[in-house]
């Protein structure tokens, strides 16, 4: 993430996205796959930590081997085998969305996964209760804790997509987009883009 | 090149401005806008921190105007600052200076450098 300051001067946080170029490396049709999709392949990958059916997969899009392979559902874009896709489906100003997955944060508690408030107070004699979860149900009945009662456990690491998210400006020749605000993930980690 | 530096190098316009420090007394004109007017302002302080590096750096102005205490925090690239002066290269030990808030009149001077 970085900022840059827009043409009347307000500062705006964003994010450099590197956006393809992207290879179609297979189209999936409703005859012979069942649904309609698009395969696309970005970044390099040597030959020779390839598997050979993978080598051949992208040798039929004429292309090198790619390491990120990724299906895109009942695309916008009609695209034939081997065809690139790149930055150029986006305009500058436009809304999109982007998807990744977030960082992961090990094993949290309540009041940092679920934004609880803890228990008590600090002072007037109460101790070790401040970032507790609190009372997780009722005694004999249910006898249980219901399912999906919120606990602490691992956080992060999941698949999320950030919405409304302003493409400030595109460098077509370089691939790179920049986005407003934040995306999920670690810096150099893969995100898809929609409109 | 890293994509951080590239995106500054095309959009950031390289700015001039003299070496100042936490404890140096400059004068930062900077311009308004105001609906479809735009005018300029200056503002003469003690600068009391440098916050950040490269291309998104800031820097925070501390002047006691009315015997009330003012802040801004500049945008050290803001393409809305026309200038920044020096006026004073001041004596301090430290970094940030918030000392200098709860301070005022004699003490929350600081000795210049020379």
């Amino acid at each position: 993430m970085t900022s840059i300051f827009e043409a009347d001067g307000r500062q705006t946080a964003c994010t450099i996205i590197e956006a393809g170029p992207c290879v179609v490396t297979q189209v999936k049709t409703p005859e012979n796959d069942g649904y309609h999709a698009l395969q696309i392949a970005f970044g390099e990958r040597k030959e020779k930590n390839t598997p050979r059916p993978l080598r051949q997969h992208f040798a039929k899009a004429n292309t090198s081997p790619k390491r990120y392979v990724r299906e895109i559902r009942d695309p916008e874009i009609q695209k034939q085998v081997g065809e690139l896709i790149t930055c150029d489906i986006f305009q500058e100003g436009e809304i999109v969305n982007v998807i990744g997955t977030s960082k992961g944060k090990g094993f949290q508690g309540v009041v940092k996964r679920h934004h609880f408030r803890g228990v008590g107070e600090s002072t007037h004699g109460q101790h070790d209760r401040s970032r507790a979860p609190g009372s997780i149900g009722a005694s004999s009945f249910p006898s249980r804790v219901l399912k999906g009662m919120r606990m602490a456990g691992r956080m992060g690491n999941e698949r999320v997509k950030v919405k409304g998210l302003r493409i400030l400006k595109i460098f077509p020749e370089q691939h790179y987009i920049l986005v407003s605000g934040s995306v999920p993930g670690h810096n150099g980690s893969i995100v898809l883009i929609e409109k | 090149m890293d994509p951080i530096s590239f995106v500054h190098q095309q959009l950031t316009p390289a700015k001039e401005f003299p070496p100042f420090k936490p404890g140096d007394n400059i004068t930062v004109t900077y311009r308004i806008v105001e609906g479809n007017k735009e005018r300029t302002q200056s503002f003469k302080g003690d600068v009391i921190k440098r916050q950040g590096r490269g291309y998104t750096a800031t820097f925070t102005v501390r002047k006691v105007s009315d015997g009330i205490g003012v802040e801004r925090t500049f945008p050290l690239y803001s393409p809305n600052i026309e200038s920044i002066v020096l006026n004073k290269t001041g004596k301090v030990r430290r970094a940030k200076l918030y000392y200098l808030r709860e301070r005022s009149g004699k003490s929350a001077r600081i000795r210049e450098k020379r």
